[in-house]
């Protein structure tokens, strides 16, 4: 067990609280960029795949898991932010311009969202979202000269420095760097007056009006935030996929992203990732488990579906703290081996929680 | 005019259907303040269940019907015992995603059993009237009628049988209606059982329109945009947001061919903008 001495109150703020934590995230940014270097490119494939979600989770973990604001229409960002990015680069304009363009017309559409739905919450939000990503499916759908329609587009590759990225190894490196800074900017933004206003928006909206926080201004950054990140993740989900069609940003999608942090652990950034290791995992273990069962059960149609709806309900009924918090328990039974209680994380429940009253 | 009134007939039918889907998850609401997302998909399997017994185990319609809802009921009294009773008292959110995961779960779960070919039913119930120039398929003047008989039995049911007032009793204040006797938790599988049977109704009266398919599970969602039209958790609130989706929908599919997938949830979105309690209001602002 490690005991921090503290000497500063700084030291609290400090985003790595120790040498370890240094250490072994410093361990895993260096394996991570070293991947490519090892792994096939099937498997950078599929790593690539992991972190643009990871990139989504981020964006709606900052709204929902820390600002308590359950959207369900996260793809629509991920659409705004793909067709900007397809967009730009068709024009010839570098990834310089169309990386920040895809952030900022997201951000845009999260500010049209955010104005009126910060005066939401609970079910009427999430139902505002699913309802705005509808609207922009349909419309990705309409808009023939700039999204090709129902018939989809072609994304042109990245060009950094007139350099094009074609190789899957350089479009990996390129996402993981975007994801490292995004990541170190939403940690710092936690860390800031503006997060801890989030998180106490999250905990009671009354309290921190109490306490001088404005919930309505809390809430648009929030949906700001979250939705220029996850349009960067869109960008790059539009390069991954190399052809969009306005069906891939169905309600699915939305789910899936919501699917993804919950099951990593709500309102952790560990949980981001996580969660989207085990959904991309569990994409690849399920077509290779597909091939090795027996048809009659493999074969089936909607086996994949199947399989997520149970994990997710039972993650729901059994762990609603997600891998994250189940890793919590783990490490500190090891702490604190002989004397670890089961109680000192027993769930307290709010029956007389209502929305009635608010 | 005379393509009004069409539109104007197909509409409302198309309505009754969203506003009974739309009943379902207001009243499961109202009782348990939980958003059922699982509903849509819960009418989907009650008609892939009449289905069954009447197309594959040959019972006839009349019988089918009642022994379809009966089961669809069982179901959904044993989906709130073995599961959505677990998350009682935990945030919203963590029901939104449950019910949720039931519906992607019963839709693949349909796909498995029944196959994503489409079925039909053969319905009694066939041809079609014309009056005052107009031509309107008998099975959805079926539909308005059988909408409009049970919308009379379910208010005589909470107005006067023992069973409707305790739920009632139960949705308004739990806490206060245990006190007085009321088993609020046999009575909340009960307004599962109901809401599910209803919604299984819903899905019967819709197969003879649309084919069977277990992507049907979907149109929950412009159900869920009609009771947030009417304000979650206003009965008549449901069947009026219904009926402004299914009326929305024929006009803008026949005069702004455009927008027809989005208007309503453009609608939808304004109401919420205008009034965020929807149009019958049951929220209220807490007074510190």
């Amino acid at each position: 067990m490690r005991i921090l001495f503290k000497t500063n109150y700084k030291q609290d703020l400090n985003l790595a609280k120790h040498g370890g934590h240094r250490f072994w995230y410093g361990l895993l940014i260096l394996v991570l960029f070293a991947a490519p270097l090892i792994l096939g490119g099937y498997y950078i494939g599929e790593a690539t795949r992991i972190l643009i979600y990871a990139m989504a989770g981020l964006g709606l973990m900052v709204l929902t898991g820390f600002t308590g604001q359950v959207s369900l229409g996260h793809a629509a960002f991920l659409a705004i932010g793909a067709y900007t990015n397809a967009w730009f680069l068709a024009q010839g304009f570098s990834s310089f311009v169309a990386l920040p363009m895809a952030a900022l017309l997201s951000m845009i559409g999260g500010l049209l969202v955010a104005i009126p739905a910060a005066r939401m919450s609970g079910i009427y939000l999430a139902i505002a979202t699913l309802a705005f990503a509808i609207i922009v499916e349909d419309f990705a759908g309409h808009l023939n000269s700039i999204t090709g329609g129902n018939r989809g587009m072609m994304v042109d590759v990245p060009t950094l420095f007139g350099y094009q990225i074609w190789e899957s190894w350089e479009l990996y490196l390129f996402v993981l760097s975007i994801l490292v800074v995004a990541t170190l900017a939403v940690l710092n933004i936690l860390r800031s007056p503006l997060g801890r206003a989030m998180i106490a928006v999250r905990d009671s909206e009354v309290s921190s009006q109490a306490l001088g926080v404005n919930p309505m201004k809390i809430k648009v950054f929030a949906f700001t935030v979250s939705a220029a990140i996850t349009g960067l993740a869109g960008a790059f989900l539009a390069h991954y996929m190399s052809f969009l069609t306005p069906q891939i940003f169905g309600i699915l999608l939305s789910i899936q992203l919501l699917l993804m942090i919950v099951l990593g652990g709500l309102g952790t950034v560990h949980g981001v990732f996580f969660g989207a290791v085990l959904i991309g995992v569990l994409e690849t273990g399920i077509s290779i488990a597909k091939d090795t069962l027996p048809s009659s059960i493999g074969g089936l149609p909607g086996i994949e579906p199947f399989v997520f709806g149970v994990i997710l309900i039972s993650v729901i009924v059994f762990e609603p703290t997600g891998i994250y918090g189940r890793w919590i328990k783990i490490r500190s039974y090891m702490e604190f081996f002989p004397i670890y209680r089961r109680k000192s994380f027993k769930r307290q429940r709010t029956y007389l929680k209502t929305e009635r009253l608010r | 005019m005379n393509e009004f009134l069409q539109l104007l007939i197909v509409g409302i039918s198309q309505g009754c259907i969203y506003g009974l889907m739309a009943l379902g998850f207001v009243m499961i609401y109202k009782a348990t303040e939980m958003i059922n997302f699982a509903q849509g998909d819960m009418m989907m399997l009650g008609s892939f269940v009449a289905w069954t017994l009447i197309m594959d185990l040959g019972i006839p319609f009349w019988l089918g019907v009642p022994a379809t809802l009966i089961i669809m009921a069982s179901f959904g009294a044993l989906v709130d015992i073995l599961i959505v009773r677990r998350v009682i008292g935990q945030p919203q959110f963590a029901v939104i995603i449950l019910t949720l995961g039931l519906g992607i779960i019963f839709r693949a779960a349909a796909g498995m059993i029944w196959g994503q070919v489409p079925l039909t039913i053969d319905s009694p119930i066939s041809g079609s009237s014309s009056f005052y120039g107009i031509v309107i398929g008998n099975e959805r003047l079926v539909i308005i009628a059988v909408t409009a008989v049970l919308i009379a039995i379910l208010w005589a049911y909470f107005r006067y049988s023992k069973w409707g007032i305790a739920m009632k009793a139960a949705s308004q204040n739990q806490l206060a209606a245990y006190y007085s006797g009321i088993p609020v938790r046999v009575i909340i599988s009960a307004v599962w059982a109901v809401a599910a049977a209803i919604s299984a109704l819903a899905g019967i009266l819709l197969a003879p329109i649309t084919l069977i398919e277990p992507m049907n599970g979907l149109l929950g969602i412009k159900a869920f945009a009609a009771a947030v039209i009417g304000g979650f958790g206003s009965m008549p609130g449901a069947i009026l947001g219904g009926l402004i989706v299914g009326i929305i929908e024929p006009f803008a599919a026949a005069y702004v061919p455009a927008v027809k997938g989005s208007l309503i949830y453009v609608v939808m979105l304004i109401v919420l903008a205008l009034r965020p309690q929807g149009l019958f209001a049951q929220i209220h602002k807490k007074k510190l």
